[in-house]
């Protein structure tokens, strides 16, 4: 079975995801469960934290494929940040940078919601 | 030089869930190991083959949890083969159109990224298909020494 958890923390009014294992199929809607979960609550202002994610396929990237609208709707984002190279490849090949903002770290996540 | 050409074969038969999808992975991480693939490739290899897998589980056995899958590799010094046959739902891989990502942006569509994702990582991806009675993709890689 491939491993994968997800933890949720609060910054201010913004919400940090940390992904960690494997990303797949079967994985997939643990994460589904957290962005629901932060929709239901009103929190649209979404950082995710790549940097303890082994692998990720496409059904992990069409979890952000699937929230990112209704959560920009709601004037928030989902930035990314910490990924690999490994990972990032995988984004980059699927041209997501151009959908989404990616970052070193949380922290320039961070500012670009608190200050633009 | 029939030595240097040796073939050499593996065989994994699993069921059509997503959790076997981690043994899918570790099956061909071993292989492609043993075929003495670089780092990188092995991984763009088993991505493909988990993209290959979660297409056939979701499409072709429609995450009805009984179907067979059955990955078979074989490798020499130049190639490194993954064949996955399926007995479900026939495939038509040309009624598959490389993804718009925006316009799947607006329409919340991702199907069609793990197909595009195989194209991209492996050399050669090509699907034959005999409705009423299997599937079959072939995915392979050539591998280039040194």
């Amino acid at each position: 079975m491939a491993e994968f958890s997800t933890s949720v923390r609060e910054s201010g009014d913004i919400s940090i995801i940390n992904l960690k294992g494997f990303l797949d199929a079967h994985t997939a809607p643990t994460l589904e469960n957290n962005f629901t979960q932060l929709i239901n609550d009103n929190k649209y202002k979404i950082v995710v934290n790549f940097s303890d994610l082994a692998y990720i396929s496409s059904a992990g990237l069409g979890v952000f494929m699937a929230y990112i609208e209704s959560i920009r709707d709601n004037k928030g984002d989902i930035k990314l940040t910490n990924m690999s190279d490994r990972v990032f490849n995988i984004f980059d090949l699927l041209g997501f940078p151009l959908l989404y903002e990616i970052y070193k770290n949380e922290d320039e996540a961070i500012k670009k919601f608190s200050g633009s | 030089m029939s030595v240097r050409n040796k073939k050499r074969t593996g065989q994994l038969r699993v069921k059509s869930k997503t959790e076997n999808l981690s043994e899918i992975r570790d099956f061909v991480n071993i292989k492609a190991l043993e075929a003495g693939i670089p780092q990188v490739t092995v991984e763009n290899i088993i991505l493909a083959v988990d993209e290959a897998c979660t297409n056939i589980i979701k499409h072709a056995y429609k995450l009805s949890p009984e179907g067979e899958i059955i990955i078979k590799i074989e490798y020499d010094k130049e190639k490194f083969t993954v064949t996955i046959i399926d007995y479900g739902k026939s495939f038509e891989p040309d009624r598959v159109p490389l993804p718009d990502l925006q316009k799947y942006y607006r329409e919340h569509r991702v199907g069609g990224l793990g197909m595009y994702l195989m194209k991209s990582l492996m050399d050669d991806v090509e699907y034959i298909s005999v409705p009423g009675e299997y599937n079959q993709v072939l995915l392979s890689k050539n591998i280039r020494s040194g």
